[in-house]
């Protein structure tokens, strides 16, 4: 089980269902093959994903997806707490988008299959064009299943459910600004650790003075966040897009993020460069070294639950070709995407010196992530 | 408990924003507002270079990655778009 797949199947359903959502108007038909990848810090996760949206009659359009995960893993945690490891994980979708006057219903089906762990959600939304089509606005509830195994432990089942309430609103200010404002809640109840992962705690007896023992999240949580968007039109025929994000969780993480974009069309090319800031507060239940064995009721040490801050930088290019169609084809382009990560984590240490127990330097991670895709409209 | 006053705000929360969304729709059915921008006025807008999620499958494959490596998640719109001129 990697860390991916828990936390964002329900996101996948969500777009695939929701991302039609302009109310008045299906979603375009299209396809997309994409292949993915992302190295950094000990993990290489790399595949396909691929596309298809086909309108059926003028009320109806479906969406299938396919994507596929492959990973091999010798992070931080794992080579100094477990074994490296290689597994794969494939993700089918499904959605339905039905238009009925200024109204769009969409239905979405997401099942995700690992080794080691089962997820299944399904999605349902509604949107509604209003005030003559400057306004839209969503409403959206998705349920997710997911059953947890150990690849180890045959007899390990665990059970999580989620649900997740989606609120959002479209808004046309004036003919060059679009802006969007989007809450979310999302409920967790369940098994929500890694069922691998340990915390270490100070530990005499041993020669490096500590010791590891199994996480112990809550059962439950609940996420709060609110994104606000605005797409300017600038007046050489290019685009600026600034988001910012806050975000709020039961398990006192707390977060602020930030982005700037710039898209800038030359001939047949579009390019992007984007510049993304995260800042966050730690999970009251981490630490990178407790005083003792079973010291709280709670314990992880899941990097992604300590404070942090992230910077990406991106940039992408797109070049558009059949202008005057092929065949079935309307249009088609490539677009070619790189993403820089970097992530200073503020109380998670690199253990793999020698350095007494809380002394060793904090842990940075430098990852890349590499986009290219093929889009045909039809 | 904090856990548990947290729920109970996060429902209201909801609730609340449920119950304004629908009044505004209301609203939409029996209000007599002018359009602003009238359609022949949202060329710009039409460009696909303001579109929000031009590009589906990369847009929630980097969401996905973000998600991965941030202890957040949500309220990054998987709903987009919305100018009805497409």
């Amino acid at each position: 089980m990697h860390c991916y797949s828990k936390k964002t199947i329900l996101l996948l359903a969500l777009l695939l269902g929701g991302q039609s959502a302009v109310a008045g108007v299906l979603p375009d038909d299209r396809t997309d093959f994409l292949y993915h990848r992302y190295e950094g810090g000990g993990v290489l996760i790399d595949g396909p994903s691929v596309l298809v949206r086909k309108k059926v009659g003028k009320s109806v359009s479906f969406v299938g997806n396919y994507y596929v995960d492959s990973v091999s893993s010798a992070s931080i945690d794992v080579v100094t707490t477990a074994s490296p490891y290689s597994e794969e994980r494939k993700q089918h979708s499904l959605g339905m988008d039905y238009l009925r006057g200024n109204t769009t219903m969409t239905l979405g089906y997401t099942s995700s299959v690992e080794s080691d762990f089962d997820a299944t959600t399904y999605s349902i939304g509604i949107s509604q064009d209003m005030f003559g089509d400057l306004t839209t606005l969503s409403l959206s509830y998705a349920y997710g299943d997911d059953i947890v195994g150990r690849s180890d432990d045959p007899l390990f089942e665990r059970e999580n459910t989620r649900q997740h309430y989606g609120v959002g609103l479209t808004q046309i200010l004036t003919r060059n600004l679009i802006t969007s404002l989007n809450f979310e809640t999302i409920t967790d109840e369940g098994f929500l650790n890694n069922p691998y992962r340990s915390v270490r705690y100070l530990d005499s007896s041993t020669p490096i003075g500590y010791s590891f023992e199994p996480e112990l999240y809550p059962g439950t949580r609940t996420t709060n966040a609110i994104g606000l968007r605005a797409r300017y039109y600038l007046p050489w025929r290019a685009a600026l897009q600034t988001e910012y994000r806050f975000f709020d969780d039961t398990w006192d993480i707390r977060s602020h993020t930030a982005a700037i974009s710039y898209t800038h069309p030359w001939r047949d090319f579009t390019f992007e460069v984007k510049y993304r800031w995260h800042d966050q507060t730690g999970a009251h239940f981490f630490s990178d070294l407790f005083d003792r064995a079973e010291a709280t009721t709670f314990r992880g040490r899941d990097k992604e639950l300590s404070p942090l801050t992230s910077q990406t930088v991106k940039m992408s290019a797109a070049y558009e070709f059949l202008d005057d169609g092929w065949s079935f084809l309307d249009r088609g382009s490539v677009t070619l995407a790189v993403d820089l990560l970097h992530v200073d984590y503020h109380d998670f240490r690199d253990i793999r010196g020698s350095e007494p127990p809380g002394t060793e330097l904090l842990y940075q991670l430098d990852a890349y992530v590499f986009q290219l895709f093929f889009s045909f409209w039809y | 408990m904090r856990q548990a006053w947290r729920m109970d705000m996060n429902t209201s929360k909801f609730s609340r924003m449920l119950l304004a969304m629908a009044v505004l729709a209301s609203l939409s059915a029996c209000s007599g507002i002018e359009p602003w921008v009238k359609p022949y006025e949202r060329d710009r807008l039409a460009d696909p270079i303001m579109f929000l999620d031009g590009d589906p499958v990369s847009t929630a494959y980097i969401q996905h990655v973000f998600e991965a490596r941030e202890g957040a998640r949500g309220g990054e719109g998987a709903a987009g778009g919305g100018c009805g001129c497409n």
